[in-house]
């Protein structure tokens, strides 16, 4: 009961501060409550900041008008293939090296290479490869995701218990089930683990892919309204993509909770 | 009678990976055999190169010297007439008790039903029932055990190989597996291979009880017959004057050996 009042005023208390920080920011920008402390010019200060009641204006007539939807489904849609296609990608490369050893020596330093290179700039090769639709985001979307599940998979393979391992091999299974049964569930519960880094990523991938050169997208959004400085549109974009990424972050917890029953949890008791 | 399995001089010698001249040999020119539907316990002090010796029987380890015959014939691979019990968690963390229970049958390419009315049953026989939608963290010790003993058994193995099985778990919960693990025995006699350092558990389950020396180069340096009647119950036939006497003996045996054991993990 406690601990249920305790995160309910817990609550009111992130609400209240998330107020008090557009109340600040509506203060602060605001050309007639505050004399100039800083610009010269009364209007400075909103022409860096935007104003919040007009962003929120912006994102009310995003939603009321249905304009936003068209960008949010192409961003959306970027961010899950990048993600799928990372994924599936991440793990047969991290299954193959892990289970041969020559190959995985062999690529060993190009890989860490691949890996410690900004990928981001890979961006204006891929806008020239694949055009400036949905692909070339995507591209780089999957370099992005690609790594944290090849690294998540390769760990997990290693770490499968050999004693596991050695039990399943005199149960009977076939180096085929072996793979099946035992190195994939194993490495995927390092997939999951990974997942709300992989589907962040993906999402940076593919916001960060639209503001490089686009023709849809939320990304494009902010890049067109950068363009013409209106600023209030750029933070409206910005608060929406926020929003996008924990709705996101919550559907791969629900996912996640789903499928990683078998995993203990630190103070969990068991139900009679 | 041709032994169930025959290890004849086997020899096993490890080489560290880092530093090539560095060799040790666990075991040197071993010969172990266990006879069809007989019960074997193998007893040696800690570190002594007993579990390789079983790695070597169950075909997970290739020996540098010496030959494994099953039933008479030579050992190439998995031992595929063994089910084998390790002392450390051996379960698939993702998948519960009864599919945990059904791999081996799994990997065999057996129907769904029939699988799992087998797993079920199995289950019970473990005392297992009801249990089968848990995952093997929501188990204890003892009922994960249960679960290995269900998986290995379903496969109805000729051989039993069980390295330490019960050492993890406390002295109640263990004199129960023993006597349940008597109890299965004895319905259809499979060769067991019972490799333990206590020396009490190894009596009261086994019929024929050899004595290792301490490593490097383990060997066999004792055999004894145990010749208490059956059915037991560990528990009790403790105190019977036969099992001290055997006891006696066989420690007496065993002490230089573990003494020596002792000094060799003092010193590493």
């Amino acid at each position: 009961m406690r601990s249920s009042n305790g995160s309910r005023a817990l609550r009111i208390w992130q609400v209240l501060l998330l107020a008090g920080l557009f109340v600040a920011w509506h203060v602060g920008t605001s050309p007639t409550l505050l004399p100039p402390l800083y610009f010269d010019d009364p209007n400075r200060a909103a022409f860096f900041f935007g104003e919040p009641l007009k962003v929120l204006g912006r994102i009310w007539n995003w939603f009321a008008g249905g304009d936003i939807y068209r960008h949010l489904w192409v961003t959306l849609l970027e961010t899950v293939l990048a993600f799928v296609l990372g994924t599936v990608l991440g793990l047969a490369m991290g299954l193959w090296l892990a289970l041969s050893p020559f190959a995985s020596a062999l690529l060993d330093p190009y890989i860490k290479a691949l890996n410690s290179m900004p990928r981001v700039i890979l961006a204006p090769i891929f806008a020239v490869w694949f055009g400036l639709g949905i692909a070339s985001k995507v591209a780089l979307g999957v370099t992005l995701v690609f790594f944290i599940v090849f690294f998540n998979v390769y760990q997990g393979v290693r770490e499968v218990s050999p004693v596991v391992l050695a039990n399943a091999k005199m149960l009977g299974a076939s180096q085929r089930q072996l793979l099946r049964f035992v190195y994939l569930p194993s490495a995927m519960s390092w997939v999951f683990a990974s997942l709300h880094n992989s589907v962040g990523l993906a999402f940076v991938g593919a916001v960060v892919g639209e503001y490089l050169g686009s023709s849809e997208g939320v990304g494009y959004l902010i890049l067109q309204a950068e363009g013409v400085f209106d600023i209030n549109t750029v933070f409206a974009g910005i608060l929406v993509l926020t929003a996008f990424a924990l709705v996101l972050d919550g559907l791969v917890s629900l996912v996640e909770r789903r499928l990683m029953v078998w995993q203990p949890r630190s103070g969990e008791t068991e139900r009679l | 009678m041709t032994p169930a399995i025959a290890l004849e001089r086997i020899t096993c010698t490890f080489v560290s990976r880092e530093d090539p001249s560095r060799r040790y040999t666990a075991l040197r020119d071993t010969t172990l055999a266990v006879q069809p539907g007989e019960f074997l316990s193998v007893v040696g002090p800690t570190g002594c190169g007993k579990s390789t010796l079983l790695n070597v029987a169950a075909g997970l380890l290739e020996p540098s010297g010496g030959t494994v015959r099953v039933h008479g014939d030579l050992l190439a691979g998995i031992n595929a007439r063994a089910g084998y019990l390790f002392q450390q968690e051996a379960l698939m963390p993702w998948r519960n008790a009864l599919e945990n229970v059904v791999a081996g049958l799994q990997f065999r390419g057996l129907g769904r039903d029939e699988m799992l009315q087998k797993g079920n049953e199995w289950l019970r026989r473990v005392g297992l029932a009801g249990f089968g939608d848990r995952y093997p963290h929501q188990l204890s010790g003892g009922m994960r055990k249960r679960v290995s003993l269900a998986q290995t058994l379903i496969l109805d193995p000729g051989i039993l190989l069980m390295d330490e099985p019960f050492s993890a778990l406390d002295v109640q919960t263990r004199q129960l597996m023993e006597n349940e693990l008597l109890e299965l025995w004895s319905s259809d006699r499979k060769s067991v291979v019972f490799i333990t350092n206590d020396l009490e558990e190894a009596i009261a389950l086994a019929d024929r009880v050899v004595v290792l020396s301490a490593g490097p180069e383990t060997r066999p340096i004792g055999e004894y017959r145990i010749d208490l009647p059956r059915p037991r119950d560990v528990a009790e036939i403790r105190l019977a004057p036969r099992f001290i006497e055997l006891h006696t003996e066989i420690w007496h045996a065993m002490k230089e050996e573990v003494l020596k054991g002792y000094a060799q993990q003092q010193r590493q």
